[in-house]
């Protein structure tokens, strides 16, 4: 809940001096499915990084060991606050490693 | 002349955001996709001048900015000229010793600020020469005010003022060719870029960037919208794709003076190795009303267009 | 203040006395300050100002930014912009191209940017007209802009040059409207005193402490505001105008102390005791009068002038004192506002002003001098004669009266 600001706590022109404070603004709520990464089935190609139009996926060096042993130093993980569930990433991703699951229960 | 390239491979795309999360674009929002890597490219030291439009209202939706740069929005059809005065005042001000900064300046404006109300402002930045690059990109209708025609909608679509009727079905007028008149302002560098090719985009920016001091520059993106173009949010980066694979958007520079074009439209000269331009159009629901005959009619206007195009290489490649 | 002192002040600040046109007289104000952005656009009568800075910029004489823009919204965006990224700006234009820009007007002023800008005044189209009138200022009167009304060449040019101080006062942030009258004033040579420009720079140094498009620190200007926001943001505006009252004349007593000057925000001719005031703005109108008051006084007619300078934001309390002791007030408007219970919009303020303070008075509008009709020194004498028969009839027209109308 925003604090009710009078005209004078405002800066003048209604200029915003807090760069990108939109993501305070959380768009994951907007959503009625959710990617789910399959972190062994992710090859970290960054496609779906770089797809995202929030970006709310987050390249993250993370290092990762697959169940079949193999390594990796980065993991991509979603901002699932700010997610809107568009489904661009799994649909673009070449292994298939990203699922839209539905937000709706039962 | 060779395409410069700044990153080569998508591992080389640079890792800083200067856009977002939070703005409230639709879900599988195309232009912002394209204002992301915009940004990306362009980097930290850089003024964003935007037009009213779909960004803009999405992202400086008071008290929240989505921008991490430095911004300015002042109507509609003004961003080319109000960006002019910017680059004019930095341009005074460092003179005099009064500011050290290196920033540059990037329009960002959709169809609607650049092929009609916007035309004049951005005809009279070019022709003045100002070291601004202006970037359109084309959702292609006045997709803010819900759905309108626009300058850049093409043949046939259904938007709300060139709806599907008895006795007309979808706009009339074709697309407008804003390369070409960009192109006919003899700047130094024009290009048209794909939220689907973000590496060849970014390429771009830089290369814009590169000849700021020569004059001003202008990249047309292709950034399709789910609401206004009818499909499903999650097809917005394949559609994109098809535009080009299609030949429907082609990609290539105007770099001084010379026609470059850019994989995989460098391969597109021969209609053979063009997708069937069906595989855009059936996956879009503005273009559902279309028969046979429809289909052919773009089919041709698409093949006029590159004959045009090669026409334009062999003159100028 | 002391003639003796006054003298020896403009004896050190005069740089040269020359004859030139209120156009002119602006283009050497900008000069004198330094500015660093002029977007120009030309219409009559406003072109002169245009092509002397065009001449001063190529001459090297202005080291600014000259952009030749091709329309008046992009001279006023391209400032708006340029002012937006710090820089000290300029543009100017008339009428039609006022009225192109009127969009922008109100966002300059919502965005809070200093902006200064020349309008010789000039009649709206349709019928076209390239004449002067003030029809094209008063239309931008609810844009928030603060606005001043020159009356000769020499206030053109010192009006300017309080203009970049009072815009760029952190505690106005507002742009500044500097008008007079199209070719009554904008092309007739008067003499007019430069000062050496080391002192006007000193009168108005650079306010880089402020709001700006800057990479350092990012900020976003020129936002979307819903329901929740706008009316605040907005009443900031209505708020700056208010206050500014108070640093306009502020700087108008620091100006006239280091010019030897004599400006306040309005001038009053003959006021202390007359019986009979008309209320004008503008070199004609106010001049003319000022000759009506002299022929009026040989008559035995207390006559006075009270001539508007500052007329956004409206100064209520000196127009109030200054005709609170009349028997009978005109207003004489050089504008139109169709539709409106009196067509004179002055009038309008004038009579809002008095009301405010809860004084009855009868005030008469009078329109003159529409496209540049002709006003005469003997329609203002003639007006004073009519008011001294309305007082002592008692009874006066309760509608506008259109001086010069045929039919």
């Amino acid at each position: 809940m925003m604090k009710q600001l009078t005209w004078k706590d405002l800066p003048i022109g209604g200029v915003i001096v807090e760069p990108g404070n939109a993501r305070k603004n959380l768009t994951g709520t907007w959503r009625t499915e959710r990617p789910v990464i399959d972190q062994d089935a992710c090859i970290r190609c960054r496609i779906c990084w770089m797809y995202c139009p929030e970006p709310a996926i987050l390249e993250l060096k993370k290092p990762y060991t697959t169940k079949s042993g193999k390594k990796y130093d980065l993991t991509y993980e979603i901002d699932y606050d700010h997610c809107k569930g568009c489904g661009i990433c799994a649909h673009e991703c070449p292994v298939k490693a990203i699922k839209m699951v539905s937000e709706v229960v039962g | 002349m060779e395409m410069k390239v700044y990153f080569r491979t998508i591992k080389d795309l640079p890792e800083d955001e200067y856009f977002g999360p939070g703005q409230l674009t639709c879900a599988g929002c195309g232009p912002s996709i394209a204002v992301r890597w915009l940004l990306k490219a362009a980097g930290s030291d850089v003024i964003v001048v935007n037009a009213t439009g779909c960004i803009e209202v999405t992202t400086t939706s008071y008290p929240y900015t989505a921008w991490s740069v430095p911004y300015l929005h002042v109507a509609f059809e003004n961003s080319a000229a109000a960006a002019s005065g910017v680059e004019a005042a930095l341009k005074a001000l460092r003179r005099k010793g009064i500011l050290d900064t290196k920033a540059k300046v990037m329009v960002i404006a959709g169809d609607g600020g650049t092929y009609d109300i916007g035309l004049q402002a951005l005809s009279g930045m070019l022709e003045r020469g100002h070291g601004i690059l202006y970037v359109l990109y084309d959702n292609e209708a006045y997709m803010n005010t819900g759905i309108q025609r626009s300058g850049g909608t093409p043949h046939f679509a259904w938007t709300t003022t060139s709806p599907v009727g008895s006795k007309f079905k979808g706009k009339v007028q074709r697309k407008k060719d804003i390369m070409s008149i960009v192109i006919g302002h003899h700047i130094p560098y024009a290009a048209t870029a794909n939220i689907a090719y973000p590496i060849d985009l970014a390429n771009k920016v830089k290369t814009a960037f590169d000849y700021i001091d020569e004059g001003p520059a202008f990249i047309h993106v292709i950034a399709p919208c789910p609401p206004g173009w009818r499909y499903p949010e999650e097809m917005t980066v394949e559609i994109a794709r098809l535009a080009t694979e299609t030949g429907y958007f082609p990609l290539y520079e105007w770099d001084h003076g010379r026609i470059r074009f850019n994989p995989p439209s460098n391969t597109h000269l021969d209609k053979s190795r063009r997708k069937p331009i069906i595989e855009y159009l059936k996956r879009q629901g503005r273009f559902a009303h279309l028969t046979e005959e429809d289909i052919k009619e773009i089919e041709k206007e698409i093949d006029e267009y590159w004959d045009y195009l090669a026409r334009l290489a062999k003159a100028f490649g | 203040m002391e003639i003796a002192k006054t003298l020896s002040i403009r004896e050190e600040i005069v740089k040269e006395r020359v004859g030139l046109t209120s156009n002119y007289a602006a283009a050497y104000a900008v000069k004198a300050v330094d500015v660093d952005v002029i977007a120009a656009y030309p219409i009559t009568p406003q072109t002169t100002i245009i092509e002397k800075l065009a001449e001063l910029v190529a001459n090297g004489e202005i080291d600014a930014e000259y952009i030749p823009v091709e329309s008046e919204h992009s001279a006023l965006s391209a400032v708006v912009g340029a002012a937006a990224a710090g820089a000290r700006v300029f543009t100017a234009t008339s009428a039609q191209g006022l009225e192109f820009m009127h969009e922008v007007l109100h966002i300059a002023s919502g965005l809070r940017l200093p902006i200064v800008m020349a309008v010789p005044g000039r009649a709206l189209s349709a019928p076209i007209s390239i004449h002067g009138d003030y029809q094209d200022i008063m239309n931008a009167k609810d844009s928030g802009w603060i606005m001043l009304i020159a009356s000769t060449a020499q206030e053109v040019y010192d009006s300017i040059i309080m203009a970049y101080r009072i815009a760029e006062d952190n505690r106005v942030l507002v742009p500044v409207m500097v008008s007079y009258d199209g070719f009554l004033m904008s092309h007739t040579t008067e003499p007019v005193e430069l000062y050496h420009e080391d002192y006007v720079r000193k009168f108005t140094p650079r306010n880089l402490n402020r709001l700006k498009l800057d990479p350092r620190k990012p900020i976003t200007i020129g936002v979307i505001a819903s329901p929740d926001w706008y009316y605040e943001i907005k009443y900031q505006v209505v708020n700056a105008l208010k206050e500014s009252r108070g640093v306009i004349k502020e700087i108008h007593g620091e100006f006239n102390k280091t010019f030897g000057t004599n400006y306040d925000i309005v001038e009053r001719y003959m006021l202390d005791d007359a019986d009979y005031v008309l209320i004008t703005y503008g070199g004609a109108s106010s001049g003319n009068a000022k000759e009506a008051v002299r022929r009026a006084r040989e008559r035995g007619l207390r006559a006075g002038v009270l001539r508007i300078r500052l007329f956004r934001p409206f100064p209520v309390d000196e127009v109030v004192s200054s005709i609170k002791d009349a028997k009978m007030v005109a207003v004489v408007d050089r504008a139109l506002s169709p539709g409106s219970t009196y067509e004179g919009p002055v009038f309008n303020d004038v009579v809002t002003a008095l009301y405010s303070k809860g004084i009855e008075k009868p005030v008469i509008s009078v329109v003159h001098g529409i496209s540049q009709r002709t006003m005469l020194a003997d329609d203002f004498y003639n007006l004073y004669k009519t008011l001294d028969e309305y007082a002592r009839t008692g009874e006066y027209p309760r509608k506008t009266i259109f001086l010069g109308l045929r039919g």
